[in-house]
Parts: structure tokens; sequence; C-alpha cells
């Protein structure tokens, strides 16, 4: 795909999640639209990963984590159209009674390898799945996508410390630095500024860009695949809620739900990228 | 029926007397608006301290502003606070005795359909497993108040569970309240019902079904799960049956500590109703309660098959 085609996919996707949230009323719309251009470039372009690979359970696919596991939907949409399960049946089913598709990623879904949604969690899971890589000679990519406000548990810093020193060249870390997170931004919660620095101190290769600008995200994952002697921490400066004007930056759209009106604007302003 | 907010009720006591005291302060974790502590922060933003999503951080600074005399309330969802934070409950409350009360909001099931991740159904256990930490889960704002005074009167660690959505109204404004000892909601001699936080409401309901078939139960509301009214466990095994129910699963919960003190003196055989050792069912959490009958007709109908026992 080339980045235009990939960038049409990502607002396509962006529709999908807009249409979960909305059925089910439930959802964490923002980080999911922060995060989809990226997730979007992974699973229909740089990742080693398919259907097939899946149920073959082949040992040499690539990993992916969502330690920010609410943004769950995102990932739903990307592997729902990649194929992995039926997209429209989990559309339907999405956080019902009764339901696998539930409102963080979890592994009775196909596609999906571990639970999350219990922040802080995930870049540790990546270092175990990187170290067994290694162990067994096998050349596959974990990917990690973190929050930026996720990064104040300091389980993360213990995983970050593990890659740096065992340095992981194939683990990539991506952090969404949309600098939003529930009760504010992460400058008022808890300061998040400098993650170049922080991410270099512990032993990472530090690549920051704006994640939601296609180009530069694919730029970015082509580049993290060429460093050979150490992790990859790629820092995504986005904007929390991206495409949809009314939710783009503003906190309470962390987890807030559209009413009809605000998803018929929504859709509309959806609607207009797809049509360019 | 009248409802509140348990948390609500919390952070208004709260407001009420940190106005009094400036050594009463909360500390959230990126959590203030889902345990509805933005008020306080508001009232008395001196007295609120945010430590951003690290849940063991929170405990810690607790336990330090607590060793300089400070009465700190930790609030944070109830599944991160009873896991994440264990160890440092364990060590820096519960072993060096620091007047720290940890609130976990959004208990049991409540998070519904957001998974396991986010629901605390151990949380009795592994709180309450910590020498030294209290463990309470109140039903209705009332005692939910009345806990939360009586706990800013003392000086040692507790963990309080509430939930998610509004309580009814079990109580009324004067009913007397005494610490750590259970609640009598009915009277009965056939049976004895003893439930905690959300599954009150549905043993007061399941007593009345009951009732229409002459069967008197009586409900009792052990919101102290921890110390537990002995001499109201001992009460109820006159009645022969007892049946326990709680948002949590078997494994060191209400209805297994009430078992164990039934089985020091006998006289009573005790059915319980609690999560299942599975990660729940998705859904909202009243559909998780009808499908594994945690509600007015399980309970009825685990009575009546421990009289039939
Ligand atoms: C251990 C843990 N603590 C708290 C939460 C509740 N929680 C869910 S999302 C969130 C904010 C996340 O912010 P950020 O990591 O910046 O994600 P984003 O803004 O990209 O959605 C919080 C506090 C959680 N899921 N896990």
């Amino acid at each position: 795909m080339t980045n235009q085609e990939l960038q049409r996919k990502a607002n396509e996707l962006r529709v999908d999640i807009l249409r979960m949230i909305y059925k089910a009323k439930t959802g964490h719309i923002g980080g999911d639209n922060s995060i989809i251009d990226m997730i979007t470039a992974l699973y229909f372009k740089h990742m080693n990963i398919s259907p097939k690979q899946w149920e073959e359970k082949d040992p040499n696919r690539d990993r992916f984590v969502l330690s920010k596991g609410h943004a769950v939907e995102a990932l739903y949409a990307a592997l729902g159209d990649r194929g992995f399960f039926d997209k429209e049946e989990m559309i339907e089913t999405f956080s019902q009674f009764g339901s696998p598709y539930i409102g963080h990623a979890n592994n009775h879904v196909a596609g999906i390898d571990l639970n999350s949604g219990s922040l802080g969690h995930g870049l540790s899971l990546a270092v175990g799945m990187a170290l067994a890589g290694k162990k067994d000679g096998r050349d596959y990519k974990v990917y990690c996508v973190m929050g930026d406000g996720e990064v104040a548990e300091g389980s993360v810093w213990e995983g970050a410390m593990a890659a740096g020193h065992y340095k992981l060249n194939n683990l990539i870390g991506i952090v969404d630095r949309n600098r939003q997170q529930i009760s504010g931004t992460t400058e008022e919660v808890m300061t998040q500024d400098s993650q170049e620095e922080r991410w270099a101190a512990f032993g990472w290769h530090v690549i920051s860009i704006d994640g939601n600008d296609m180009d530069a995200v694919d730029a970015a994952l082509t580049a993290a695949k060429e460093v050979k002697d150490r992790p990859v921490a790629i820092i995504a400066n986005t904007v929390k809620g991206k495409g949809i004007s009314f939710m783009e930056n503003v906190a309470s759209w962390h987890h807030g739900v559209p009413k009809e009106e605000q998803y018929e604007q929504a859709m509309a302003e959806l609607q207009a990228l797809l049509a360019d | 029926m009248a409802k509140k907010l348990n948390r609500q009720v919390i952070c208004d006591v709260l407001i009420e007397k940190g106005r009094e005291d400036k050594d009463i302060m909360v500390l959230c974790s990126d959590s203030s608006g889902s345990s509805s502590m933005t008020a306080f922060h508001k009232e008395l933003p001196d007295q609120f301290i945010e430590v951003g999503i690290a849940e063991q951080n929170l405990v810690t600074i607790s336990a330090g502003l607590a060793s300089c005399g400070k009465k700190p309330f930790a609030v944070s969802p109830a599944s991160f606070l009873s896991t994440r934070s264990m160890e440092q409950v364990k060590v820096d409350v519960g072993y060096s005795g620091t007047n720290v009360k940890l609130v976990g909001v959004s208990g049991g099931v409540s998070y519904g359909a957001l998974g396991l991740t986010h629901h605390s159904v151990n949380d009795f256990a592994t709180m309450g497993s910590n020498p030294g930490i209290r463990v309470y889960c109140p039903s209705d704002p009332v005692q939910t108040e009345k806990l939360t005074r009586a706990l800013l009167e003392d000086e040692k660690g507790a963990y309080i569970r509430v939930g998610r959505y509004p309580s009814e109204y079990i109580y009324e404004e004067d009913v007397p309240f005494e610490l750590n000892k259970a609640m009598k909601i009915r009277e009965g001699k056939d049976a004895a019902i003893i439930a905690c936080g959300e599954m009150v409401p549905y043993a007061v309901k399941a007593a009345e079904l009951l009732a229409e078939e002459g069967i008197d139960a009586s409900v009792i509301d052990m919101y102290c799960i921890k110390p537990i009214d002995r001499e109201a466990v001992l009460e109820a095994t006159k009645t022969g049956v007892i049946v326990t129910a709680e948002e949590h699963v078997a494994f060191g919960g209400l209805g297994s500590l009430v078992s164990q003190i039934v089985a020091e003196v006998g006289g009573a055989k005790v059915g319980s109703i609690t999560l299942p050792d599975a990660p729940v069912i998705a859904g909202e959490q009243w559909e998780v309660f009808d499908y594994y009958g945690m509600n007015a007709e399980g309970i009825a109908k685990t009575v009546k098959e421990m009289l039939a026992k």
C-alpha cells in the first residue's frame, strides 16, 4: 500500500471505531484515534502477520502488544479489516453481553496474544517475546504501543531497562504522545516532557515523529527496523481524538460516547476525509 | 427509590472534615473523576495530590505522608489498588502500621465488559490477608457515611471497597452504627442471609420472596469483612442455615470467613453465593449478577436448597 492508501485505510477504520462506540455506548475513542494511523501502518504494511500465520501459529510472525489496552477498538478494527475475524459481527457485538469483543485487548480474540487493560504490563510482555525470539534464533520483531499517561507506571521503566540491557534490537516501543490522559493533560497530571531523553537514557534509539502523518509513520517504522544494536522507541506525537474536530485534544473524549448529533457530525467529518 | 453514589458520600465527608482538619488528604492516580474526588480537589487543592497512573507510588507516598502525621485517603479503582499496590499495602501500610485509608472504587464486576483487568473479584482476600489491614464493603450511602466518619477517628490502615453505580438507601439517617458491628436489617428464625456491599439489597429482596413462601429469614449486613463480626455470625448459626452473598470469588471471601467461624461451633449449614473462579462473562454488572444467580431469586433458591439438605 502507498502512504496515501494507508491514510485512507486509517480513516476507514476511524469510521468503524466510531460505529462500534456509538452502538455499544462505551469505548475509548480519543486514544483510538490518536494511534490508529500507527496501527494501520503496522497491520497493513510493516508487520509480518496475517490471519493465515495466526491460524497456523507461525512462530516467525511479528508480535504486537497493545499495552494501552483501552484503545482496543482501534486494534479490533484493524484485525477485523485484515480478516482475522468477521468485522461486521465484531462491530455489532462489541461490549455486548456474552461477546468475546470486550472493552480491552484480550486473547480470546484472534490476532491477540496476551491480555492488557491494566496499564504498565505491555512493555515487559514485549521484552519477554523479544528475548524468546533471540533465544530461538528467530528474526521476528515485537511492537508495543504505550500511552504517555501509562508511562507513569514504574513497571514501564523496568521493562525499558531490561530491553536496553539486553540490547533488544528486535523490539520497537511506540509511545502515543497525545499529551492527554483521563484527568487532563499529561503536563497537568504527571509531567512526561523529554520522552526522547528518557528513552535514550535507558539505552534506546529514539525516533520522534508526527504520529498522525502517514509519511512520517512509514519512514519511522522503516528506519526502526534497520537499527541493529538496540531497541527503538518511536515517540509518536499525536492528537488525541484525531480526525473528529470536536474531540481533538479534549480530555473528556478519553471515554466519551457521542450523542446522536455528535455521531452524525463525526461521521460527516470522517466521510469528508474519505471523499478527498 | 432514592439512590446515591457511595464514593460521592465519601468525598462529601472528606470535604466537610478536611475543612476543619488540614491533615486530611486525598491522593489519586489519574482517578479523581472515576472516584468522585474532583470536588475535593477543587475545594481543598492544597490537600489533594495527583500522582499520575502509578498505583504503587500512590500507596507508598500515602504511607510517607502518614508517617509525618497526615491522614491520607488513597483513592483509585479497586482492581488496581488491591493488586498492583499489594506489596506497598502489605509493607508500607500494614507492616509499618501507617494511617492510610485505601479506597477502592468501582469494585467487583461493576466495570462490566471492560473485562477482568478492571474487575476486583479478590480484593477482600488480597487486602485482608495483610496483617494490619481492615477490610470494609459498605452497602448503602448512610452506612458509607457513618463508616467514613468512624474511620476518620482512628489511626490504622483500612481498605474500603465501594461500587461504581449509585446505591439504594437501605437505612434511615439515625440508624445505630458501631464500627465492626454487623447491621441486622431483618429478623428471622428459619435461616440467616449474610451479605455485603452490592449484594445487600438483593438479600433484602430474597428475604421478602422467602417470606411469601412462609420462610422466615434474617438479613445481616456484614460490611465489616475484617474484622468480621463474630458475635453476629454465632447468633446466625441459631437458625441452622446460613447463606452468604458477596461480589467476590469464594477464595478468601465473606463466605469462607463465615464458614471458618461456623466450623468452630457447628450448628449450621453454610451455602455461599460468589463470583466464579473464572473471568466473568462480558456484560453489565446486573447482567453478570443475573447470569450467575447473584440476585434475589438466586439467594432465595440457595436458602431453600440449604433448608432441604
Ligand atoms: C494500572 C491501571 N491504572 C489505571 C487505569 C485506568 N486508566 C485507563 S486509561 C487511563 C489513561 C491512559 O492515558 P494514556 O496512557 O495517555 O492513554 P491515551 O491518552 O493514549 O488514551 C487510565 C488511568 C488502568 N487501565 N490501568
